[in-house]
């Protein structure tokens, strides 16, 4: 996996990335079925909208987590990262267009820190955090 | 709430590779990640499957509150939401790595929202190595609203 160089980066670059256009139910299910999260508020249409009283099931926050956690390995290499940390801030249902964005807020002789936000396709941000990766001068 | 489970958990390859495919990953060569290959980045949530007894995964003979012949059932302190989750790696995860984890809690504090009082709870969980080295610590938070229960 080719990582960026600390080198080339400048604070305010972002990155961009569609990581998931028109979620299905049954992406959430593959989810639920590697992550062994097999809550029925995830899974269950019928528990998620008659006993938990939600419009659909929606996607578990861990799942946009590692969405997006995929374009930061795929930045900087996943064995470089030393922090990743998230807030979830609006519930992800079926049908949601996610995109990723990555700025860099410091950027040192060998690594760098990066903002994450995580919308939907009406622009709403889903989850917001933060990466600190090691990087290769 | 997707709490991070403790206990023994093998990074195998099969088990990452299933994951990345869950988030969306290509592999055109179809192939199984190598021993030592880094695991994705949130991968350790995953330490769910070697919980004997987690919560959020239906057993032989436990009652299940998901849907079945009726709709299901409304559960109590089921854990709640997920506000937050942090990960520290100390170094990465890697596949051929053994792993314990250990939970302990963290803080509790109380918000008064828009929507009414919101409680959270943190929950730190440090993995380590066969070699009993400090690989990851995960950070928790959870939140529900007291008087709704479990849900949001």
């Amino acid at each position: 996996m080719t990582g960026l160089l600390a080198g080339s980066l400048a604070v305010g670059q972002t990155f961009e990335a569609v990581v998931v256009t028109d979620l299905k139910r049954t992406q959430i299910v593959q989810y639920a079925g590697a992550s062994g999260d097999y809550n029925p508020l995830h899974t269950d249409e019928i528990y998620a909208t008659k006993i938990a009283g939600y419009p659909s099931v929606f996607a578990h926050g861990m799942l946009t987590m590692g969405l997006t956690g995929q374009v930061i390995a795929g930045l900087v290499g996943a064995e470089n990262l030393v922090r990743f940390g998230v807030r979830f801030t609006a519930q992800v249902w079926p049908g949601d267009t996610l995109t990723v964005r990555c700025a860099v807020v410091r950027a040192g002789d060998g690594d760098a820190e990066f903002s994450v936000s995580t919308v939907n396709g009406d622009g709403t941000e889903v989850m917001s955090g933060y990466a600190h990766a090691r990087l290769a001068g | 709430m997707p709490e991070v489970a403790a206990g023994r958990f093998p990074v195998e390859a099969g088990h990452v590779l299933a994951f990345a495919r869950s988030l969306g990953a290509d592999d055109p060569s179809g192939g199984l990640p190598c021993s030592g290959d880094a695991a994705p980045p949130t991968f350790l949530i995953a330490g769910a499957q070697f919980d004997p007894e987690y919560p959020l995964r239906p057993r032989p003979g436990v009652p299940w509150h998901g849907s079945g012949g009726d709709a299901g059932l409304v559960t109590e302190g089921a854990g709640g939401l997920h506000a937050e989750q942090h990960f520290v790696y100390h170094r990465p995860v890697r596949v051929g790595d053994v792993l314990t984890g250990a939970t302990r809690p963290g803080r509790e504090w109380e918000k008064h929202g828009r929507s009414g009082r919101l409680r959270f709870r943190e929950q730190i969980t440090e993995f380590r190595d066969e070699a009993g080295e400090l690989v990851v610590t995960a950070r928790s938070v959870s939140v529900v609203r007291p008087e709704r229960g479990s849900a949001l």
